[in-house]
This record gives structure tokens, sequence and C-alpha cells, in this order.
């Protein structure tokens, strides 16, 4: 009996072992194939330079358009979602907190839209830009991307939202706060470690997707100076890096993938650390 | 609002006063009881909460609601500054008269009215800042600006609950960095800083050590001189200590009620004698 107890204890013990490190594993798999390919062609001039002609054929420059272009959508994507996500989530559990039902349809169609792929947004966000009579371009990208990223911020903040505890709300209107104020002063607050977190993944999120800007924000060798110009992203410009005949610049695709994929660790545990230091003042 | 203005002012400025004014103020010298609650119920779609409830309390005086789990005491706090709002599937009716104001009629300036009432919950809550600005919180929303004025209510709410010495050195720093039975003080002072009349007191000892639960009932025994208190307990020996009326509830219904050596020492009920058989 005692020594059953025993083997069933190491058996899970092992599987659960197994099971955390292969994830672990995988992952630093995959990075050190994209350091790996990738390490040769890095440099100082494909981070901090433009792509001089020819370059998807061997020609010199690098990929500061594509890098500052992706900063430029994700940013811009990121403001908007957040102009429409944070009171679309502060609605959602201020005011219609009496009302459990409409919350859980809403929380459905946001769940519902996160798991739509990206490229539907994309074919979505092209219909748009032609309908409002748009060019592919920063604004179109920035538009599709917020699309794409708004409801998994919602969801996000809706999340944080709804750990804060009745009580502390309460509290709050028991001092007198209306409930604009206990929005404002007390849950945005209380929130605001979450928030941070969760603005930094949505960029995250942004900042990685392909196919939502594939037909929305066009490509360009030059950084775009308004709106209406066409932009150049990361994910994109790996694409037909990566879709080139030539060698070089297929290694050049991988230093751009190790770029990105340096971009969002920085954004992760950056989301960490600021989680971590404005939380110091909320209750647990 | 206008009404709530009116009424504020008729105490304080004597021109404002007119008989029918003088008539209402004579009133409330003759009762003393503050708040009056009449035929108040409280029901979901499955059942009642509160039936029917029926209660009169006395101005500056510890009342405590006593009663197992589940009875509805919490509830009936809610109800007092109509907590209860938030909660959609909560069908309040009935009568609430808080200084001969019907606090259940629509249109009832909320905030002004639960400024009225300072409440503490059975865990603390402090405002996710720091230990300054929760008890200038409610000062900032009662419209105060001036940080003098702040300052010093702030300092005096403090000492009031006998924290100031322990943080006067650290106001900067977050609330949540005090102790639980600090923590359950500051939210004390913070509800005092609005300048209340009522505090509405929900197991306010049960998650503290008997330490911080001494100083919480001291204060308790001293604030009574200008509030009226409102306490959940099922300590019965707490009951004893503080109340000066002691309130029984069972499902929803008040069984019994009186002055505590009365009614705790002989009980009328069975069911209050079994509860306190079962409680001891
Ligand atoms: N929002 C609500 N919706 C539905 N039922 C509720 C709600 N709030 C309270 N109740 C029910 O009302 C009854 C009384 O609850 P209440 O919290 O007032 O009890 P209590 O006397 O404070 O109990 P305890 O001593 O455990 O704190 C319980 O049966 C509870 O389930
Ligand atoms: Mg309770």
């Amino acid at each position: 009996m005692n020594r059953w107890k025993i083997i069933e204890e190491w058996f899970f013990k092992i599987i659960s072992f197994i099971a955390a490190y292969s994830v672990v594993l995988i992952l630093l798999y995959l990075l050190i194939v994209v350091f790996n390919k990738g390490i040769g062609a890095l440099s100082w001039e494909i981070v901090f330079s433009m792509p001089k002609g020819g370059y998807y054929f061997g020609g010199g420059g690098g990929i500061l358009n594509a890098i500052v272009g992706s900063f430029y959508l994700s940013l811009g994507a990121t403001v908007l979602a957040v102009i429409i996500g944070l009171p679309a989530a502060l609605f959602i559990n201020v005011q219609l907190i009496r009302l459990k039902r409409t919350q859980n349809t809403i929380r459905f169609f946001l769940d519902a839209l996160w798991g739509i792929p990206s490229i539907v947004y994309g074919a979505f966000g092209f219909a748009v830009m032609l309908f409002l009579g748009l060019n592919a371009s920063l604004l179109a990208g920035i538009i599709t991307v917020a699309l794409l990223i708004t409801p998994i911020l919602v969801r996000a903040f809706d999340e944080v939202l709804k750990t804060i505890p009745v009580e502390l709300q309460e509290a709050s209107y028991s001092l007198g706060s209306t409930r604009t104020e206990t929005a404002l002063k007390v849950l945005f607050k209380q929130g605001f470690a979450g928030f941070i977190t969760a603005l930094l993944l949505a960029f995250g999120r942004g900042i990685g997707d392909a196919a939502s800007v594939l037909f929305t924000a066009g490509f360009t060798d030059n950084i775009p100076v308004t709106l209406d110009e066409p932009v150049a992203t990361l994910p994109l410009s790996i694409f037909f890096q990566l879709s080139s005949p030539i060698e070089e610049v297929r290694q050049r695709a991988y230093a751009a993938a190790v770029i990105l994929t340096v971009i969002i660790l920085i954004i992760s545990v950056s989301a960490r650390l600021l989680s971590k230091r404005y939380s110091k003042n909320i209750i647990k | 609002m206008k009404q709530m203005a009116f009424t504020y002012q008729s105490g304080l400025s004597s021109e404002s006063v007119t008989l029918q004014n003088k008539i209402e103020m004579a009133e409330e010298i003759k009762d003393t009881s503050v708040i009056s609650i009449k035929n108040l119920n409280v029901k979901t779609k499955d059942g009642d909460i509160l039936k029917n409830i029926n209660l009169q309390i006395p101005k500056n005086k510890i009342i405590v609601l006593l009663g197992p789990s589940g009875c509805g005491k919490t509830t009936l706090l809610k109800s007092l500054n109509r907590l209860t709002d938030l909660h959609k599937e909560l069908k309040v009716s009935g009568q609430i008269i808080i200084d001969g104001q019907d606090i259940m009629k629509a249109g009832q300036n909320l905030s002004a009215m639960r400024q009225r009432m300072g409440l503490l919950s059975q865990r603390p809550f402090p405002l996710p800042a720091s230990i300054y600005k929760n008890v200038a919180y409610g000062l900032k929303l009662k419209g105060i600006r001036s940080k003098k004025l702040i300052a010093h209510s702030v300092e005096t709410n403090l000492k009031r609950v006998g924290l100031w010495n322990e943080v006067k050195d650290r106001l900067k720093s977050p609330a949540t960095s005090l102790s639980i039975g600090q923590q359950q003080r500051l939210c004390l002072a913070r509800g005092l800083a609005v300048k209340p009349t009522i505090i509405l007191a929900d197991e306010p000892t049960s998650a503290l050590d008997p330490i911080s639960t001494k100083i919480i009932e001291n204060l308790f025994k001293d604030l009574k001189q200008h509030y009226t208190i409102i306490l959940v307990t099922h300590v019965l020996r707490q009951a004893l200590r503080l109340a000066d009326h002691v309130v029984f509830m069972y499902y929803g219904e008040i069984i019994e009620q009186g002055h505590p050596d009365d009614i705790l020492k002989n009980p009328k009920t069975a069911i209050l004698k079994k509860y306190l058989v079962d409680g001891n």
C-alpha cells in the first residue's frame, strides 16, 4: 500500500517534470535555431540602416524601415485599442456590475473575436480600407491591428478588473464616490499593474502579426512621415527576405527574426518588471 | 440635491429655519432614534433574504446584530447605505428613515447619504494608495481642497484610531504595507474623516488578533459618544462587552431584541436559546 503510494508519487513527479521541461526545451530549441541562423547576418548595419537599392537581392543596408515601421504601427494600434478598450472594460465591470447576463454575453463575443485568425482581420481591414477609400498605409494598418488587439486588450483588462474585490468598490462607494470616481480613482489604480502587462502583451501581439498587415499596411523601403504612407513591418520584412532565392538574404531574414524575438522578449520582461513595480500599492 | 443641502443648512443657520423645520427638529429631539427601518424586505428571485424588518436604532448607542451565518446581517447593513444598489438581483423595498429622510426614495444624493455612514468590513480593504491618501480620499471627494485642512484631518483621524504614532514617519508608504490590524484601523480613520454620524461595522474584528481586536473594541466604546454604531458580530462575549442593544436575527427575520443582559442571559425564544448554547 505504502509502496504503491510512493511509486504513484514518483510517477506523477516524473510526468510533470517531463511536461514542464519539454515546454522550456522547445522554446530554447526554437531560440537556438533562430539565433544560430540569424546571428551570422546580425550587425549594427542591419539594425541601424535603411535598405539600400537591391537589398532583397543581396544589396547593402538594413531593416531600420521595418523596425521603426513596426513600432509606429503597433504603438498607434495599441493607443487606439486602449482608447476603445479601457473604457469598454471599465464599462463592463462598473456600469454593468448588476447585469451579470449582459456582462457574460459581451465576454462571450469578445472571446469569439479573440479566436478569429488574424488573416480574417486582415481581409476585413482590407475591405474597410477600400470602403473608406484609403490606400495600403500606416493608418489602414493601425486600424486593422487595433481591430485585432482590441478584443484581446478588453478581455485582459476585464480579467484584471474582475479580480478586484467587490468590497473595494463598496469601500469606495461608502466613502461617497460616484461610479465614475470609483472607476477612475480606485479600480483603475488597483488594476494599473495588470493594465500595463495587458498593454505590453497586446503591443507584442501587434508587432508580431503578419497576416493583418499583409494587405493593409503595404511595404516600403522608407520610414513613413504621414499616416497615409505605406509602412514596412518586421514580420513582412522577414517574409520577403525569406522568399528570396539568395542565401545571404535568407540569412538576413533570420537576423530580422532575432531582432523581432529580442523585442518581444524585452516587452515580456518589462511587463513583468513594471507590474511588479506598480503592484506594491494594491491589495491581493 | 437641493433638499439635502436644505436639511444640512437648517441645523446651522437660524435664518433658514422655518416653522415646519422647527417642528421637525422638536420631533427629532423627542425621538432619539436616528435610524428607523420600516417593513424592509430584500428579495431575490430565489427567495427572501430579509423579511419585513422593523427596527428602531437609537442615537449614540452600539447596536449589535447577532445571528447564524446567512441570516441576513450583512444584507441589512448594506441596505442602510444602499450598497445593495450594486446588486441588481436584490429587490429592496420598504422604508429606511435616517435623520428624518427616507434613503430609499429615488433622487437622493447617494454620495452625501453614504458619507453620513462609515463602513468597516470583515477584512480591511485599503484603497490602492498611500496611508495618507487613504484618509484624504473622502475629504477630496467632499470638495475640500485646502492642503492644510486635509493634513490636519489626516492627523486627527489617525490619532483617533491610535495609528498616528505608528505611521507618522511613513505616511507615503502603501497602505497595504501595514499589518491587518493597522489596516483595519486605517479603514476606520478613513471612514471617520468624512464625518459620518453612523458607523456600520461588519464583523470588523474577525480577521484580527486579540490585541488589535481589543483596540477596535475600545475605540468603539469611545466613539459611541458621538456616533451610532451598528455592529455585526459572531462573538457573544464581544456582544456582551459592547452592546447597548442586541438584535437577534434568524433566516431574515428579527426574532428577539433588547438589552444584552436580558436577551443574552434570559433568552425568551427557543431559537435564541439554542443559538446561545451552540455558540458558546
Ligand atoms: N447578491 C446576492 N444574491 C443572492 N443572494 C444573496 C446575495 N447576497 C446575499 N445573499 C443571500 O442572502 C442570505 C444572507 O446573506 P448575508 O451575507 O446577509 O448573511 P450574514 O448574516 O451576513 O451571514 P454571515 O454571518 O455568514 O456573514 C444568504 O443566504 C446569502 O446567500
Ligand atoms: Mg455577513
